[in-house]
């Protein structure tokens, strides 16, 4: 079997095989009952590992694959006016159900060439310069924007570091928390680190069913804690990096289905639900709820601490919330 | 990015980082036996070769604040455990508490208000011996709040900056704080208030890719590691040999990230200049000068050449 299928794939494929060959009615209706039976199995019990390997999957629809399909009268933006133009980075003007929206996003690429010109979706400073000027022009012009999430991590590399990776992450952090337009992101297969959260510090965040989102790759995860990548699969389950985990601590606020195939097999209802989304999004926008308040208190309230006695009085190590203060923070 | 590196995970404490135990030590850097008591007159810095080593956050204020005169502020605050991060043998609540143990901390970061030359400011000091100063939920909240009491006390803020970045065993809460924090600077530079952050080794990952990098004014000591991917990675990614000293102090100034590299025996004149100079109102008097410093580019081209503030003998 190819590699694009996944190993708990297989069982689905085999059945789907046997189906195209019965001719006889009640055959087929009882096959069609056991492959649904099994597809609804199968995705149920997905590990999160399965998950980032479905992630992952290079059939997955790609940023250019929704745009062209969600929107018309599409027209890039090249160019960070101060380097260079970065693939990877994809920015523009359309009209989605005739609004103008700005649009800005990582293109990962679907054929080889396309990738390794897009670096697979890995930005340099300059994408993220690029994505800065798109983002100041909508709040300037007053556009919402929409941006497409779908990135390993910001590019690790001694050019990206020599042009300031890490300080232009922070500039784009600051500049999407304080945009006075509203903002909604899609998360499409891999949000990887804080180059994917540069531009998806957005008053709305939902991301497809089988996508993740996450601090760093298992195998990197595993590699620090026992020096051993192989063991991803247990660091992937421990990093909770699933839509329904993100859903959970109230990181996201929607999960776009993508049906029963899953969107690397049949890209239709992913699509949709982003159409869905997106519509959503803009009736909610013309109602004035997404402010940069709105934005600020809703992350101000992501994350979790304790209070503890003063560590100097040998208190107890474990950690005793007080009544007065927000210990659990996460809408979980 | 976001995550401390292998090699300080693997050596928890760091200590050989910071000054030994003993009468005598061997700096780690020039390998010359030394008297301790004479590295730390100096600041925690190497008399020889200038080598600064890492200090505790209540060290670090000690060096360069008035005498008494902090205040700590949200000193309870600690990490709380969103993922009930266990994997195997390794568990971040016990992790959490023996930083705690070993550094007599709640967390990575201590917030407060000191006076330096007599000036007030808010204060914020990381300390990497805490779990590689990573920024969980509770290091993101005591940014906020520090943003907040700087705000309200209408002092200027300044950070002593260190981290391997945001803490995994939080998870994507961790990564969160990156937005969180960065938009406490937006609430600074809303409200006016000056904001200096001085680079320490090391700093990197997703706190060198937010709050530590929004400074007003950036500042960093000498020959610190600084940068946003970890050098391994790089190297793992792009089989490339990269070049001496990269990702230091010095690098990041020549590529224009950095204002000023200050040796540590500068710091607490050239932060004071600094908070005189951003926020005349609160200023107390300075001293009358007995011979004019220098400025502009008489210290750059001290600069300019990487080792000579560091390897310049303190008379
Ligand atoms: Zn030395």
């Amino acid at each position: 079997m190819s590699e694009l299928v996944l190993p708990f794939e297989k069982r689905l494929i085999e059945l789907e095989k046997s189906l195209s060959h019965v001719e006889n009615e009640a055959d087929r209706d009882r096959l069609n009952k056991e492959l649904a039976a099994e597809r609804e199995r199968v995705f149920s019990e997905l590990s999160a590992w399965d998950r980032v390997q479905l992630a992952r999957h290079s059939l997955r629809p790609r940023m250019l694959d929704y745009t062209a399909r969600l929107f018309l009268d599409f027209f890039e933006l090249h160019g960070d006016r101060s380097f260079g133009d970065d693939p990877a980075v994809v920015c523009g003007l359309a009209q989605f159900k005739g609004r103008t929206v700005f649009v800005v996003g990582q293109q990962k690429g679907v054929k080889t060439e396309e990738k390794v010109k897009r670096n697979f979706g890995m930005a340099h400073p300059e994408g993220y310069r690029k994505a800065m000027r798109a983002v100041r022009m909508a709040e300037r012009l007053g556009y919402p924007i929409i941006t497409f999430v779908d990135t390993p991590a910001a590019h690790p590399g001694l050019e990206a570091e020599e042009r300031g990776q890490g300080p232009v992450i922070a500039e784009t952090l600051r500049t999407f928390m304080s945009l006075k337009v509203p903002v909604l992101s899609l998360v499409l297969s891999e949000g990887g680190s804080g180059g994917a959260l540069a531009i998806a510090a957005a008053d709305r965040v939902a991301m497809a069913e089988n996508a993740i989102y996450l601090i760093c790759p298992p195998e990197r995860c595993a590699e620090i804690l026992w020096r051993d990548a192989e063991r991803k699969a247990e660091a992937a389950n421990a990093l909770r990096v699933t839509a329904t985990d993100l859903l959970e601590f109230g990181v996201i606020d929607n999960i776009l289905g993508e049906g029963a195939l899953g969107a690397h097999r049949d890209p239709q209802p992913v699509i949709d639900a982003a159409r869905a989304e997106i519509e959503r999004f803009l009736e909610d926008a013309e109602t004035g709820i997404f402010t940069p308040e709105h934005r600020r208190a809703k992350f101000r309230r992501m994350g979790q601490w304790a209070e503890a006695a003063p560590v100097a009085a040998q208190a107890p190590a474990t950690a005793e919330p007080a009544p007065t203060e927000p210990v659990d923070n996460a809408g979980g | 990015m976001a995550f401390f590196s292998r090699k300080t995970f693997s050596n928890p404490g760091t200590r050989q980082k910071s000054i030994p135990d003993g009468l005598w030590m061997k700096c780690v850097s020039c390998g010359t036996t030394v008297y301790r008591s004479e590295v730390e007159e100096r600041l925690h810095v190497c008399p020889t070769c200038g080598h600064h080593y890492r200090v505790g956050a209540h060290d670090r204020i000690g060096l360069h604040f008035d005498r008494g005169s902090f205040e700590e502020t949200h000193g309870g605050i600690t990490a709380a455990d969103p993922l009930e991060f266990a994997a195997g043998e390794h568990t971040y609540a016990s992790r959490v508490d023996r930083a705690r143990q070993e550094t007599g901390l709640n967390e990575a970061l201590v917030t407060g208000f000191a006076r330096i030359e007599g000036n007030r400011v808010a204060l914020g000091v990381m300390d990497s011996r805490f779990v590689m100063a990573s920024m969980g939920g509770a290091v993101g909240e005591k940014f906020c709040r520090l943003c907040a009491d700087a705000i309200q006390a209408n002092t200027p803020l300044l950070l002593f900056a260190a981290s391997g970045g945001a803490r995994m065993q939080e998870g994507i809460l961790a990564l969160m704080q990156m937005a969180k924090t960065a938009d406490a600077v937006s609430e600074l530079n809303e409200a006016g208030i000056p904001y200096i952050v001085v680079l320490t080794d090391p700093t990197s990952g997703g706190v060198f890719a937010s709050f530590a990098t929004l400074g007003d004014v950036l500042l960093a000591e000498p020959k610190a590691y600084i940068g946003f991917a970890g050098a391994r990675l790089i190297q793992g990614a792009l089989h490339v040999k990269l070049p001496q000293g990269f990702q230091t102090s010095e690098y990041q100034y020549q590529n224009g990230q950095l204002d000023r590299i200050v040796p540590r025996s500068e710091m607490r004149a050239t932060l004071a200049q600094l908070v005189r100079l951003l926020h005349p109102e609160g200023a107390v008097p300075q001293e009358p000068a007995e011979e004019t410093e220098a400025g502009g580019d008489a210290a750059l081209d001290a600069q300019a050449e990487p080792d000579s503030a560091a390897t310049k003998p303190q008379s």
